[in-house]
């Protein structure tokens, strides 16, 4: 039975009759962004207990990393978070050049830090708005969808995948960005604070969405510390932490951007902070590509980790020699174990590789903010409605790729 | 950066000289190596020390060594928001040990051990709800154990006949492909096919 009762009842008064209700949140629900489910037990529509079941969309990604080269498990970290895949994909990057002693060339260290932005308004907008779908607004998601599909033409344009990217090489990126492309990024990003505003018009001020959001899931200091909470759920209680600030990689030192903090923790200032990173990225992208213009240069850093040139290969057998051992051996990784992590847009996204010197990782870690922010879910929406679990869920950005990996 | 860290290293060595077996820093990160009996203990001094603040918990997995005595590394990483600073802790244990839960410490742990548990097999004491998270329900077997192999024991389908998914032993249509990349000129130290009429001779 599925409200615990266990048998003959008759004898009981009124009161005594009423039971908690244990009600299934999703796997098929559409608020459950995935393949979510949750085990609620209700009290009238106060949510008594919470408990997540995950790993629906489990794959193994860390066991089939172990039997293949580094090269080749590059691409398993765009379907981690599909929403931003690049952001995955640099943090695996970033650990394989911190072990092998890799200097990524400067050309190339722009371009990631162009993509990795172009990655988090990605996320930022189908975060927003879906959560504003969620609790019951139709045009947002129509209106950031249009921007999204502009956003993948780029991430087309530079690598030939929409979504799929394995953009990010040990060593560099893959290839060079052509002229024409910068020019319609920055075009682009003259046009979308247009669009921004249009959103945060419908939404910002918006009498539902805001009933439905403020002092909705409040997160303090304290709770941020005791769930391992990382990215926007830090910065929306008012902790102006942020990686690419505290602990800068790549060349994001010498950017000029601002971490925008909210103050109460809520689900609405956490909308707020989506929506200010968003423009602070906008303005990182424009200077990364006045930048780019400045640069000309290789993408890559040429050497054991990465292919030859084209050319070379062509013409010298040691070049076609090593691009032959590249593709099939692949290369080796000194014995050691590192920790690299990266602001991916949904938090501190990191991946603990061991490797043993051989050509394949001994063992790697893919540490997904979403995983924390999940667990969490019981203690933020007890004592909430049912309607609010929605909007909770929405503004943890929980996307399954990543959390059951 | 790395000065910041030697001497974290040392101040935990000098204070808890019952908990560090033994500290490092490689590749510009803070490696110590806590006995398993300590472990809880130390985690509660670094997340309360003023001078380490280690109050968030990153993550905690495992690696598996088949051929050591102490099979198992637990690998525990803090993260320091106030001094911006990060420590790693490996504990090591054997294939029957258990490790102390440090939920009571970080309530974040809760998921990660689980993970390890399902993952590794390996037990916390204390845990409050020690299930298994990411496998099927009733699943057996520990997946990331090097000795199981990549392919699992178990497939499921969609059985027409009894309108229900039905579980079988695994059936490998072709050999699971692992490469083996040693070179003779690197180490290989087995004969290669045609090498053997050498001997012969």
């Amino acid at each position: 039975m599925m409200d615990g009762g266990k048998g003959f009842e008759d004898a009981l008064t009124g009161e005594q009759k009423i039971r908690n209700f244990n009600i299934n949140f999703g796997p098929q629900h559409p608020a459950a962004h995935g393949v979510l489910r949750l085990v609620l037990e209700l009290d009238g529509e106060i949510v008594e207990r919470c408990d997540p079941h995950i790993g629906l969309l489990h794959r193994g990604t860390e066991k089939l990393m172990e039997s293949r080269t580094y090269l080749q498990n590059l691409p398993y970290f765009d379907r981690l978070d599909y929403v931003a895949p690049m952001n995955q994909e640099h943090a695996w990057c970033l650990a394989i050049e911190r072990l092998t002693g890799v200097e990524v060339p400067r050309r190339a260290s722009l371009i990631r830090v162009l993509y990795s932005e172009i990655g988090r308004i990605l996320n930022h907008l189908l975060n927003v708005t879906t959560q504003a779908m969620d609790v019951g607004a139709l045009t947002p998601p129509l209106w950031g969808f249009e921007e999204r599909e502009k956003l993948m033409i780029f991430y087309e344009r530079a690598c030939g995948a929409r979504l799929h990217a394995a953009y990010f090489r040990p060593g560099g990126v893959h290839q060079d960005l052509p002229d024409a492309l910068l020019d319609d990024i920055e075009a682009w990003s003259h046009s979308f604070p247009k669009v921004l505003d249009d959103i945060d018009g419908l939404l910002t001020e918006n009498r539902i969405f805001k009933q439905r959001n403020c002092d909705i899931g409040v997160v303090t200091e304290e709770e941020i510390l005791q769930y391992g909470f990382s990215g926007v759920m830090v910065r929306g209680s008012g902790l102006a932490w942020d990686l690419r600030r505290a602990q800068p990689y790549e060349c994001y030192d010498e950017f000029d951007f601002q971490v925008p903090v909210g103050k109460n923790g809520d689900c609405y200032d956490r909308y707020l902070c989506r929506m200010e990173e968003m423009r602070q990225s906008i303005s990182i992208i424009r200077q990364a590509i006045a930048k780019l213009r400045d640069c000309p240069g290789d993408v890559l850093a040429r050497g054991k980790l990465t292919p030859p040139k084209r050319g070379d290969m062509k013409t010298s057998m040691e070049s076609l020699i090593h691009h032959f051992k590249l593709y099939t051996e692949g290369f080796h990784v000194p014995a050691g174990e590192v920790y690299a992590a990266v602001e991916a847009p949904k938090g501190e996204f990191g991946v603990y590789l061991v490797a043993d010197g051989t050509n394949k990782p001994y063992r790697s870690k893919i540490r997904a903010p979403g995983y924390l922010h999940l667990q969490a879910m019981d203690h933020v929406a007890r004592g909430h409605q049912l309607a609010d679990v929605a909007a909770i869920i929405g503004t943890m950005d929980v996307v399954f790729g990543e959390i059951d990996r | 950066m790395s000065e910041a860290l030697t001497e974290l290293g040392t101040q935990l060595e000098l204070k808890r000289a019952d908990c560090v077996l033994s500290w490092d820093i490689a590749f510009g990160e803070l490696n110590v190596d806590v006995a398993p009996s300590n472990l809880v203990e130390f985690v509660d001094f670094l997340k309360s020390n003023q001078s380490c603040r280690f109050s968030t918990l990153v993550d905690i997995t495992a690696v598996d060594y088949p051929e050591r005595a102490k099979r198992f590394d637990v690998v525990y990483h803090f993260l320091s928001m106030y001094q911006n600073q990060r420590i790693r802790l490996r504990v090591s244990i054997r294939e029957d040990e258990m490790v102390p839960s440090i939920v009571g410490v970080h309530p974040s742990a809760n998921w990660f051990e689980r993970e390890v548990f399902d993952m590794f097999g390996i037990l916390f004491t204390g845990h409050p709800d020690l299930r298994r998270i990411l496998t099927d329900y009733g699943f057996r077997g520990y997946p990331l154990r090097k000795d199981f192999p990549t392919t699992g024991y178990t497939e499921v389908r969609y059985d027409e006949a009894e309108k229900r998914v039905v579980y079988e032993p695994v059936n490998l249509v072709q050999e699971y492909r692992q490469f083996d990349f040693m070179s003779p000129w690197e180490g290989a130290n087995y004969i290669l096919p045609g090498d053997e009429k050498k001997e012969a001779k």
